[in-house]
């Protein structure tokens, strides 16, 4: 009926780096082909399974970037490497571009961490990038060297303290690009909520495709426990998105404004 | 000409014989929606309790090719959110609503019944059978006749003293000696319909490298397309015993033929739950195209003919 397996695999960690005061990353040598924007679950026996956002695949290896803030990443800070944790996925859609396009990446806070593979992916497809980078202070900048590294990209950091680039948010930033010129073709968007949606509203205005990634309380990520739906649409986010276009977003009646917990209750942005 | 896939079951009417199986998907008014947008005659809610119940941490569903085991341990929010979840689907006159309900005691089945029974859903489904939540509540209800009759009498009651006429159907568990038997004092408790069946087990699985059960719950119920010669088989025996009582077959159906297969053995509504891991959310929609593909090619113009149709032969 149909040939897969949706069981957590038991894979070594490979290496670990410290990548700002507060986030990690590990490296898994596993093929997974992940695309930019995919999600895995990741489980700690005996405490927790959480999905999380793949911060780069090379069809290798791949890795993942944690801030220890939950019990589940802070356990996974503890782990040492060549210790075993439980991964399934990868799940969802992806982002994507089409050749020779102009892009602007907005990126707050972790948001980063997908977006970084998705600029990768887009410059090697022969994208121009302009990377919108928001943080609180410039030890936030979260994969700042290795987005300065990326050809053929503009890196425009933003700080609420100033400490590095614009100050201010980078939805601000942004618009201030674009009112000094630039014409993008597409925007690619992950971090806050109430953020993304500032960039859609934007996007809309402006008349640029968007994608954007929505984030919901998931369970299974098969589809299968509806935690993750969202209304009025019903559509399921780790099926649907959590990469999904801006036409779809619109359509999205909570977005930036509530989200569900574990049980379907409600709360606000 | 299209063959009518269309059933009465209690009284209420459904497009075609699919419903969604309580447990999947089924949160929100807007995701009943979308799974009757792809081709459910019907939806099942999860189960809805009185007050908040937490579930199991995850992971809470694994599965592959041959099964799916699950523990996710009913979470819900309760009566209140329940409300706004029915009133808003009502609203929108989409396909029938069966409405699953659970509780840990007798009279808190009553309580949340006639909570329930205000919102005015078309059917109610009595969870008495998850197999999920034994740590917290012990051996479901419906492993023992007498404690399945109890419910039942409990929710007819508190029903009737309402003055409230919806159909009731108790969902039974596949675990237990004899079903037949546990169906029957179901149905003399006053049980409208019968839901058969829950997932079985509960079955375990185990991570090599980490030494460590996979479900956080350890165990959890068993479902998937192995599941179809255990319902097959208890719903011909069910429909046997007690052939005036409608039944909403659910357990291991992924195609049209199996939902043919599932209403020959007694079933008037089959339910649709796992199959939506392993067909998609448009698993509905297949199916009723199969099924029509399979009446045209035999000479069936009318599905409701075939219910019970095996038992024709082997009496």
């Amino acid at each position: 009926m149909c040939q897969r397996s949706d069981i957590p695999l038991s894979v070594k960690i490979k290496k670990i780096n410290k990548e700002t005061p507060f986030v990690m990353s590990f490296v898994f040598d596993y093929p997974h082909r992940a695309l930019p924007g995919q999600f895995v679950n990741v489980w700690i026996p005996g405490i927790d399974e959480k999905p999380i956002s793949v911060a780069f695949d090379d069809g290798k290896s791949y890795t993942i970037a944690v801030a220890a803030v939950g019990e589940m990443t802070k356990e996974l800070a503890k782990k040492k490497v060549g210790d075993f944790i439980g991964i399934r996925g990868p799940y969802g859609t992806n982002y994507g571009s089409k050749s020779s396009q102009f892009i602007a990446m907005v990126a707050g806070g972790y948001g980063v961490a997908p977006l970084y593979f998705a600029a990768v992916q887009a410059i090697k497809a022969g994208c121009r990038v302009d990377f919108h980078h928001g943080a609180r202070t410039k030890n936030y900048l979260l994969f700042a060297d290795r987005v300065k590294k990326l050809k053929n990209t503009r890196y425009l950091p933003a700080t609420d303290d100033g400490s590095l680039g614009h100050e201010g948010n980078c939805v601000n930033l942004m618009i201030e690009t674009m009112n000094a010129g630039a014409k993008y073709d597409l925007i690619m968007t992950c971090g806050p909520e109430p953020m993304m949606k500032a960039v859609s509203d934007v996007a809309w205005k402006k008349k640029i495709d968007a994608q954007v990634s929505v984030e919901r309380y998931m369970k299974c990520g098969l589809g299968i426990c509806g935690n993750c739906c969202v209304d009025d649409l019903g559509i399921r986010t780790c099926q649907e998105g959590p990469i999904m276009p801006l036409s779809q977003i619109r359509k999205i009646k909570e977005f930036g404004l509530y989200h569900r917990n574990s049980v379907g209750k409600k709360h606000s942005f | 000409m299209a063959v009518n896939l269309s059933v009465n079951f209690c009284g209420v009417k459904f497009k075609n014989p699919l419903v969604l199986a309580s447990g999947i998907l089924g949160i929100t008014a807007s995701s009943w929606r979308n799974v009757v947008k792809n081709g459910a005659g019907g939806v099942t809610t999860k189960s809805i309790w009185l007050t908040e119940h937490k579930g199991h941490r995850n992971p809470v569903i694994i599965a592959n090719e041959h099964y799916m085991l699950n523990a996710v341990g009913l979470p819900d929010a309760g009566v209140e959110k329940a409300r706004e979840e029915i009133g808003k689907y009502l609203s929108w006159k989409a396909s029938p609503l069966i409405v699953s309900i659970v509780a840990g005691k007798v009279a808190d089945f009553g309580e949340i019944a006639e909570n329930i029974a205000g919102l005015k859903p078309d059917i109610i489904e009595v969870n008495i059978s998850c197999p999920n939540v034994e740590g917290e509540f012990g051996k479901p209800f419906a492993c023992v006749a007498a404690d399945a009759a109890q419910v039942t009498r409990e929710v007819k009651k508190r029903l009737d003293k309402a003055g409230v006429k919806i159909p009731i159907s108790v969902k039974l568990s596949p675990n237990v000696e004899n079903i037949v038997t546990i169906a029957k004092a179901v149905v003399d408790a006053g049980a409208d319909a019968l839901t058969v069946m829950n997932s079985m087990g509960p079955g375990m699985a185990i991570n090599l490298e980490m030494r460590a059960p996979v479900l956080a719950n350890k165990v959890g119920g068993l479902t998937g397309p192995a599941l179809k010669p255990i319902a097959i088989n208890f719903i011909h025996d069910i429909y046997k015993a007690l052939p005036g009582t409608p039944i909403i077959g659910t357990g291991g159906v992924m195609t049209g033929e199996d939902a043919i297969e599932m209403m020959m053995a007694g079933a008037t509504l089959v339910g649709v739950g796992t199959g939506v891991y392993y067909r998609g959310i448009e698993i509905f929609k297949k199916i009723t195209d199969e099924m029509q593909s399979w009446c045209k090619a035999n000479k069936i113009s009318n599905l409701v003919s075939l219910i019970g149709a095996v038992q024709r032969h082997s009496e």
